[in-house]
């Protein structure tokens, strides 16, 4: 670990860099930047008007209850989609690895859904469930006699969500779980089994210690999407109903900036959001890292 | 060498010659009515030699207004941009942005009247003194679409819709009596129910004449008559007679697939009803409270108008307002009134498309045209301008399906849509005072 390369010449690892750094800077600490001076701003849209407000964007979001309640329904949502798109995921990845016949084809069936995009699969789940027009949700009506109307009922409304996104993710999740599964040498498990491990015991003390590098690093990439890319389902399926329910932050970010066009709060939000993420990357860093045998 | 130069002499003399001023137009039109917008754009073209406008589609109106308001901040906004209605009192406030259009005709000594236009179209984009600041384009209104074949099973008469909210709500039960899903639904809650329905019965929706006469105007939409109302379409989604459908227009699939009756929705809908509607439809007026005095006064409008950017250079605006005097035209007006189903923008367009008979066949048309001529407009039926307008549509959204989920009383929920609205007003105050 410690051997490193070191260039000759002193100049030429900036210059590697450089092209690296340009799109770091262009695409993100320049509008990071902005960000953190809009959020300090009243303005109006067209830029005419800019009115120095000190913390007053922060300070209205923190006292605002609802900017609470879409925390809180964003963490319950990402930790949901978390623990169900992993559990669901290990589950199948374990049943594909073993002997079976048409393994490879459940396989590449399993794998199929990483490749529809999210605002794809917001809209197969709308075309499925809405109450105006689903075919499920007339199913549900009809045959079960569910009262689903998930616009006006926040359950149903997060269940579907929950749903949608963790199936999207499971595709993901499937193909780490697989490669870690796969790289478990065979001869330990064929050890333990002559020691007479049980299917069970052998899972838990070898095969899962084994998977721990793949199980963490699914945990931060499932927790990043629950939180921030699972936007184009909201958008498509609920748009925050029933209420602002299931307005989680990135949604309220686009929509109190681009639609309401209320930049400063919008920037205030951005920022909130960028300080949790810098958090939760020192966190993975700090602690978390160092406790994971790899 | 002498020959080449002259006949880059001529040549570029005869670029001089034809140089035409192109002007640009951002829109948000779709479909077959982005179609008509390139047909009215080449048959302007087509009439004169000096100008052309290039019509570019620009995505939603959400889309093409952050559009303009990116290319404004870059210095370099398109000479016209259609916004829709609810950001016309955040493009009337960018005073540095927009150049208003009774100004732009006079700048460029246009002979032009606005009081061609029909009067709540004009006062919708207009000062309350009167001074027009857009162009209306594509207008429409508020109806009540009926389904004929279902009133025809529930042994009503199909040629009578209700008349008044008593009348109506005593029909929605009865469809539903008949074995339909429910009776009724609407779209666009604060459009059609709040802002059209405050109008309709001469209510105020906010002081200040509906925003029209400064930014310290507040909301008052929860009137003793206004609760009423929404306590009656809650109730009556208790027992299943109104369903809920959704956020602005979604919920059309439950009228045009036949599992409600009555339904409210744009007049610019009209022609996606009469492709999916499996049955004959009716198009009627907004039912009235009959013990609300004044009532009914006349709806309002919806859809967008056109702005003018500041900042292009003096040719092009000659060239606009060359544009918005030919769009004006009855005879482009009834086209575009024909094609896309919005509403003529002059009388003049009116009276000539009346005169063709095309009522005869689209009765439902000239039934929304009836309902904004009604009554010459009133302070409280010009239209209405709120800042953060948006937001505050957002915002009765998100309570009316709190109310409906049971959540937040009727009463309660009226007051807090005003409160928490007034708070946004407050917001837009402070920054243009």
């Amino acid at each position: 670990m410690s051997k490193q390369y070191e260039f000759k010449a002193p100049i030429l690892p900036y210059i590697l860099v450089l092209p690296q750094m340009v799109i770091v800077f262009i695409f993100f600490f320049w509008p990071a930047a902005q960000a953190i001076l809009q959020s300090f701003y009243l303005q109006d849209p067209f830029g005419g008007r800019m009115i120095f407000v000190g913390f007053q964007n922060y300070s209205r979001l923190l006292a605002d209850p609802d900017y609470w309640q879409s925390f809180t329904v964003s963490t319950a949502f990402a930790v949901c989609i978390t623990v169900g798109a992993m559990t669901i995921s290990l589950f199948l990845a374990i049943q594909a690895n073993k002997k079976i016949r048409f393994a490879s084809f459940y396989k590449t069936m399993l794998i199929w859904p990483y490749a529809v995009s999210t605002l794809v699969a917001g809209a197969i789940w709308l075309f499925m469930f809405n109450p105006n027009v689903g075919v499920i949700a007339y199913m549900l009506k009809h045959t079960f006699h569910v009262d689903w109307q998930y616009l006006l009922n926040f359950n149903q409304a997060f269940l579907l969500l929950t749903l949608a996104a963790t199936w999207k993710q499971l595709a993901y999740n499937f193909v780490f779980f697989l490669a870690g599964l796969q790289s478990v040498p065979a001869t330990l498990i064929e050890a333990a089994e002559i020691d007479g491990a049980s299917p069970s015991t052998r899972f838990w003390k070898i095969i899962f210690p084994m998977l721990s590098p793949t199980t963490f690093y699914l945990l931060v990439m499932n927790l990043v999407y629950g939180f921030f890319e699972t936007f184009p389902i909201i958008h498509q399926i609920t748009q925050g109903a029933p209420g602002k329910s299931t307005g989680i932050l990135v949604y309220k970010v686009w929509r109190d900036g681009v639609i309401n066009l209320d930049l400063g709060s919008s920037a205030a939000q951005s920022v909130i959001l960028m300080i949790m993420v810098i958090l939760l990357t020192v966190f993975q860093f700090r602690f978390i890292e160092r406790r994971v045998t790899y | 060498m002498k020959r080449v130069i002259l006949l880059m002499a001529v040549l570029l003399m005869a670029v001089g010659a034809y140089a035409q001023t192109t002007v640009e137009f951002w829109h948000a039109m779709t479909g077959h009515n982005g179609e008509m917008v390139q047909v009215i754009a080449d048959k302007f073209n087509a009439s004169q030699k000096d100008y052309k406008v290039v019509p570019v589609y620009k995505g939603s109106y959400v889309d093409t207004m952050n559009a303009g308001i990116a290319a404004f901040r870059a210095g370099n906004p398109p000479a016209i941009i259609q916004v829709y209605e609810v950001g016309t009192a955040t493009m009337m406030a960018a005073k540095n942005a927009i150049k208003p259009v009774y100004q732009l005709m006079a700048e460029n000594n246009m002979k032009w009247d606005p009081n061609m236009y029909i009067p709540t179209i004009k006062s919708y984009y207009s000062t309350s003194d009167g001074r027009m600041l857009s162009m209306p384009f594509n207008s429409s209104t508020a109806v009540m679409y009926y389904n004929k074949d279902a009133f025809r099973k529930a042994g009503l008469d199909p040629e009578k819709p209700p008349v008044t909210w008593p009348e109506f709500f005593e029909v929605a039960k009865k469809l539903k009596a008949s074995g339909m899903e429910g009776g009724f639904t609407t779209n666009w809650i604060s459009w059609i129910q709040l802002e059209n329905f405050s109008a309709w019965h001469n209510l105020p929706f906010g002081t200040r004449s509906n925003g029209f006469d400064g930014l310290d105007t507040q909301l008052v939409f929860n009137s003793p008559i206004h609760v009423r109302h929404f306590q009656n379409m809650y109730d009556l989604s208790k027992t299943g007679v109104f369903i809920y459908g959704g956020r602005e227009n979604k919920a059309n699939p439950l009228f045009t697939s036949g599992r409600v009756g009555l339904h409210f929705e744009s007049i610019g809908g009209y022609g996606n009803m009469k492709a999916n509607c499996k049955f004959e439809f009716g198009v009627a007026r907004l039912p009235y409270y009959p013990d609300v005095p004044g009532a009914p006064q006349n709806s309002i409008i919806g859809g967008a108008s056109l702005w003018v950017f500041n900042g292009r250079p003096q040719a092009e605006y000659k060239g606009v307002a060359e544009f918005f005097n030919f769009i004006s035209q009855p005879e482009i007006q009834s086209l575009w009134h024909k094609e896309t189903g919005y509403l003529p923008i002059t009388n003049a367009a009116y009276e000539l498309t009346k005169s063709e008979g095309y009522y005869k066949t689209n009765p439902g048309l000239e039934v929304a045209i009836k309902q904004l001529l009604n009554k010459a407009p009133t302070a409280n039926s010009m239209g209405i301008r709120f800042g953060n307008f948006q937001i505050i549509r957002e915002i009765e959204d998100q309570v009316w399906e709190d109310i409906l989920a049971g959540k937040i009383s009727v009463k309660d929920g009226l007051d807090k849509m005003v409160r928490d609205g007034n708070k946004t007003l407050r917001e837009f105050e402070k920054l243009y005072k």
